[in-house]
């Protein structure tokens, strides 16, 4: 199956990225995941509700640096690496996980 | 006052929602400690206002920076200093601020520009 | 019958001196922006001098946005983008400092 962004039922940018974050659902999730060609599973879940989480706290999305650390304190030591986290999102995981999780790109991401 | 080797000093001096450089201010920190260089902050003058509590940004369209300020010691930035004067032109009182700040009078903040091994002005 | 708005902050400029000098009897004040830092209740003393018969107002998202909802002088009345508008109907002109 392949999706394009003009198959998305929300606006998104010239990256992908949601337009406005309210519109995010589970279901977009799942729709952006397929975009980039990744199979949600329980893992990934978790990833993209600590991601929420830490944006509705702080009103960013965390760098990468600070992703793997969020994700070692939160979800323990074993998911806690850049490894566990490239072979989830692969390329660029704080990017994309951001972008799955309905949020802005990274600040710092350049 | 502890400053190390190479520390990046990064001067807040402007208050957070008159104009865009308090929120560019930030970006660039946060820009510079994903990258893990040392900072520390400065506020002085208007620049105090930034840390005062109980912002609330829905009115104005703007993204509440004093929701984002606290996420800097998870970027392993964690030295922040305000201007004694400052705080005291305005009535502020250190204790009340959002991030634990340390005060420095007019002499130390010369020593921190003198430790400083580059200043970013905002 | 004039209505003055500043909207930098007393600290780093001097529009709101500029304004109080020229500020008449009748007249209404209205601080938007950064300029709202000068109702805090620290800072207030000039405007707290001024008489009676010129109306002090502050905007209150501009106010929430900093901070500032329990630093007010009681001098001030809070009015909300809808009061602004009004005023600004209210009053024949305006000038704005900033």
């Amino acid at each position: 199956m392949s999706v394009n962004a003009s198959d998305l039922p929300v606006a998104v940018d010239a990256e992908g990225y949601l337009k406005d974050l309210d519109d995010w659902t589970e279901a977009v999730a799942e729709l952006i995941a397929v975009q980039e060609n990744i199979d949600l599973t329980e893992e990934h879940w978790q990833v993209i509700h600590l991601l929420r989480e830490f944006y509705r706290e702080f009103g960013i999305s965390p760098a990468m640096r600070i992703l793997v650390k969020q994700v070692r304190i939160k979800l323990g030591t074993d998911k806690g690496s850049s490894i566990f986290l490239m072979k989830l999102f692969p390329g660029s995981p704080a990017k994309i996980a951001s972008k799955i999780a309905g949020l802005p790109k990274p600040t710092n991401c350049l | 006052m502890s400053t190390t080797a190479k520390n990046i000093l990064a001067v807040m001096r402007t208050g957070p929602y008159g104009n865009q450089t308090a929120k560019e201010a930030l970006d660039a920190v946060l820009t510079a400690a994903a990258f893990e260089l040392p900072l520390s902050l400065l506020f002085m003058d208007d620049g105090v206002f930034q840390l005062l509590p109980q912002q609330d940004t829905q009115g104005i369209g703007a993204k509440d920076l004093s929701a984002t300020l606290p996420v800097l010691p998870m970027y392993d930035v964690e030295r922040f200093y305000v201007e004694q004067s400052s705080l005291e032109s305005r009535g502020i009182n250190s204790a009340e601020l959002i991030l634990p700040v340390e005060v420095l009078d007019s002499e130390q903040v010369k020593v921190l520009f003198a430790e400083s091994a580059s200043i970013l002005s905002f | 019958m004039i209505l003055h708005t500043v909207n930098k902050s007393p600290h780093t400029s001097n529009c709101l001196q500029s304004c109080l000098r020229t500020l008449s009897d009748q007249d209404a004040l209205l601080l938007i922006e950064d300029g709202v830092y000068a109702a805090d209740n620290h800072y207030a003393n000039q405007t707290e001098a001024l008489g009676e018969e010129i109306t002090l107002y502050v905007l209150k998202a501009d106010v929430d946005a900093r901070g500032l909802q329990n630093r007010l002088s009681s001098r001030f009345q809070v009015i909300d983008d809808a009061a602004f508008v009004d005023l600004c109907v209210q009053y024949p002109k305006t000038q704005s400092w900033y």
